[in-house]
């Protein structure tokens, strides 16, 4: 039996696999994202137009956020991840951590508009190992079928407020955002905000204010669960990425509402895990996307605010009021401090869950 | 007659190269036994370089990890030549502010400090940016005749013993840090292990709290699975193979179909609420998902045919002679089962409850959906420092201790059971 098969293809085939990847690995990219709608966004606005430009390939993977696979494909000296959209936090720490390559800003063009890249930019967009594309923001959100004829949630204080609008609340299952507003909640002001955080009597008033509601709150993990769990009328207010509820209002005519008080703003953009063997390629790639139209194509897909000014000028006034970076939405936006979170998240996790499991 | 025989010279002469063929065939079959059991042996070669390969090596490098720590000691080698004689009471002498000093500048520059930075930010919050500041800063500096002021200068924290002692207590090779911090100690600045203050200790309720849910996991598994079992075994065949096969549907489908169809019947406008409400058993909604009751729930419905199919397949080979004797001896049937019939199915309870016990243990994917701030074990957390804090000798030192966990229970599973006397089948 076992003679009559024959071994020789399987032998090689080890081999060609090799040699193919090699040969491959000269014009082709190999791209991570965050998958579903998001994606679909990145494939239509900078993947599409940069193979017509130079005709490099794509591959388009998937991954779940962290850095876990960076970090595991740094360490083992073989990275084959070209470029991850990573957000500003793991972007922060992965810089930190020495994972991701860094580069020049001066690489980047101006704007369609002539302004210089660094005017262009809002501030912290550029940072030295990644350039962010999108303003994200958590945001809280209801379903208005909740709240026929009875009083709407329209600020951030609104979701502690048992008493005018009980129910159970979602929220997000990590520190980050949580301690800002209940800080913010409790009368603390926004610049005191991380002061308040590196010590004991903040930390405390801020897990004193999430204690009256603790009893209430579903923690999500994932973003699709919150507009998940509103829809189902699981939660009557929740805490979620804004571009989530956009798309589910326009999308499945989910009767969603954004509250843009005290919406987190952090970014998204590009990286390079360091010891890509594309870099160059990769370098080209983030410059290409970071030009003015592609930022203000994103937009058309997925509801997040680009981070160049000059994206905007020309930009729908119907699909500018669903950005994050929109005038009258950002007037109370709380900017997430990634640098601090960087130094304090280890702790203020370990805090957290105690607080969680207690 | 005997002795006439072996006086003979031509028998004796006949024996000898008949003992030397013997010999010769006895070395032949040998030969050919040892080229045999090779065979044999080769034949398992690939299980056992599978085994090597995904469980043994996997396992002693996530040991390894758990108190691998060569980041300072090979980064820092002055720094801590220079703090061996340091007794952790006062600040350090210059000599160590002048080592630590040239090292940051060092490895500022050579963009090596990061992984050392971070790793100190997990024993002290805040080391990050103080390490990666006081390197930039002091590499901007033309000259600089006295470190100690320069770095105080810096940053004041700098003046404090706890950064010098997190150094110091790291400076070894090999380090039980992670060891103590997942059974909620720490190092302080003296060097003296103490436990950690109140409001981050969680793993040690953690531990506490997997293994009683796993028990009680188990528990309700053989409490709803022996009658089962039992059923199974005695029905006619007919009607025992559909029973078996509504055991074993659910055991092939998918493990996220199962725990989200929970999430869909328990959650608060779900099916079961719906019924709960319109019987009257409840005035108002109740949560029953997304808590310590969802995790229950839905893993016991996941481990259930763990705990039945043992048992069953044992069942399945006792004779009914024996219930039969007990009862033509006097005994009750409720006695005869107790006494006679009980008793020889325990090998398959055993098999059940330790497969269902281990499993329980370590289970991730269902606490993680329906556990939600109550229902989470200690595997969510080695699943949170490798995805997210990147913390991965902690993760690892997680993983060792439960591996321990898991070892003693065998140990006294082995001791109270026996495991000579577990049978998963006949």
């Amino acid at each position: 039996m076992l003679n009559s098969i024959n071994l020789k293809p399987y032998i090689l085939l080890p081999i060609f696999l090799g040699i193919s990847l090699n040969a491959c690995s000269a014009d082709k990219l190999t791209v991570v994202s965050w998958g579903g709608s998001f994606t679909k966004s990145q494939v239509e606005a900078y993947h599409k137009p940069y193979i017509k430009e130079t005709g490099v390939e794509i591959v388009s993977e998937d991954f779940n956020g962290g850095l876990a696979e960076i970090k595991a494909q740094v360490e083992s000296g073989n990275v084959t991840w070209d470029l991850v959209s990573l957000d500003k936090p793991d972007i922060v720490r992965g810089c930190a951590e020495g994972l991701l390559e860094t580069f020049d800003p001066s690489i980047l063009p101006a704007g369609d508009d002539g302004t210089p890249a660094k005017d262009d930019f809002i501030e912290g967009a550029i940072h030295k190992c990644a350039i962010n594309s999108i303003v994200v923001s958590t945001i809280l959100a209801i379903n208005e079928n909740q709240f026929k004829g009875k009083a709407t949630p329209t600020k951030m204080t609104d979701l502690f407020d048992l008493k005018t609008f009980p129910g159970r609340r979602g929220l997000q299952k990590i520190p980050q955002g949580n301690m800002e507003w209940a800080l913010l909640a409790d009368g603390v002001s926004a610049e005191d905000v991380y002061a308040q955080l590196e010590t004991r009597e903040g930390r405390d008033r801020a897990f004193n204010k999430l204690n009256t509601i603790k009893e209430h709150v579903f923690w999500w993990t994932t973003g699709a669960q919150a507009p998940q769990m509103l829809a189902d009328g699981e939660v009557v207010i929740s805490s979620a990425f804004n571009g989530r509820i956009s798309n589910a209002k326009r999308d499945e005519n989910q009767p969603f509402k954004i509250i843009w008080d005290r919406q987190m703003g952090y970014m998204n953009g590009w990286a390079i895990p360091k010891g890509s063997k594309n870099l160059e390629r990769a370098i080209e790639f983030v410059v290409f996307s970071s030009k003015t139209k592609p930022l203000a194509k994103q937009a058309a897909y997925v509801s997040y605010g680009p981070t160049r000014k000059s994206s905007t000028i020309n930009m729908d006034k119907a699909l500018l009021d669903t950005l994050p970076t929109a005038p009258q939405n950002f007037e109370t936006a709380f900017l997430v401090n990634d640098e601090w979170w960087g130094d304090y998240a280890d702790e203020l996790n370990e805090e957290f869950n105690t607080w969680l499991a207690k | 007659m005997h002795l006439e025989l072996t006086s003979l010279p031509s028998v004796v002469d006949m024996q000898d190269p008949l003992n030397e063929d013997q010999a010769k065939l006895k070395q032949n079959l040998q030969k050919a036994e040892r080229k045999k059991r090779l065979r044999s042996l080769m034949l398992t070669l690939p299980l056992l370089a599978f085994i090597m390969i995904t469980f043994v090596v996997p396992i002693a490098e996530m040991l390894y990890r758990s108190i691998d720590n060569p980041l300072i000691a090979k980064n820092l080698p002055n720094t801590v030549k220079s703090l061996s004689q340091w007794e952790q009471q006062g600040l350090p002498d210059k000599e160590a502010y002048n080592a630590l000093a040239e090292e940051l500048i060092r490895l500022y520059q050579s963009k090596s400090l990061p992984p050392l930075a971070s790793r100190l930010n997990i024993e002290v919050a805040g080391m990050r940016s103080l390490m990666m500041k006081t390197g930039r800063k002091l590499s901007t500096f033309e000259q600089i005749n006295d470190y100690k002021t320069a770095m105080i200068k810096i940053d004041k924290r700098w003046n404090n013993i706890e950064y010098w002692g997190a150094i110091k207590n790291l400076s070894s090779k090999f380090t039980i840090s992670y060891y103590l911090a997942a059974l909620d100690f720490r190092q302080n600045a003296q060097g003296d292990i103490v436990a950690q203050p109140e409001h981050r200790q969680v793993y040690l309720n953690l531990f506490v709290k997997t293994l009683g849910l796993s028990a009680l996991i188990t528990g309700l598994c053989l409490l709803l699975g022996y009658p089962l079992a039992y059923l199974l075994a005695t029905l006619p065949d007919s009607k025992s193979n559909l029973l078996l096969i509504l055991v074993l549907l659910p055991f092939w489908t998918s493990l996220l179909v199962r725990t989200t169809s929970w999430i869909v019947l328990l959650q608060m406008q779900g099916v079961v609420n719906d019924l709960l409400l319109y019987v009257g058993v409840i005035s108002e909604r109740i949560q029953l998902v997304h808590n310590t009751f969802g995790t229950v729930v839905a893993m016991v419905h996941i481990l259930l045919p763990f705990m039945i199919l043992p048992i069953y397949s044992v069942m399945k080979g006792i004779s009914p002679d024996y219930f039969r004797a007990a009862r033509s001896l006097g005994a009750t049937p409720t006695i005869a089962f107790i006494k006679a019939y009980m008793p020889l199915t325990m090998s398959g309870v055993g098999a059940g409850v330790l497969l269902t016990f281990i499993l329980s243990i370590g289970f991730y994917i269902t606490p993680a959906l329906v556990g939600g701030r109550s229902g989470q074990m200690i595997s969510n957390f080695i699943a949170y420092h490798m995805q997210s804090s990147l913390n991965w000798g902690m993760a690892s030192a997680l993983g060792g201790i439960l591996l321990l966990t898991v070892l003693i229970m065998f140990y006294l599973f082995n001791r109270i059971v026996g495991i000579n006397n577990i049978k998963v089948g006949n």
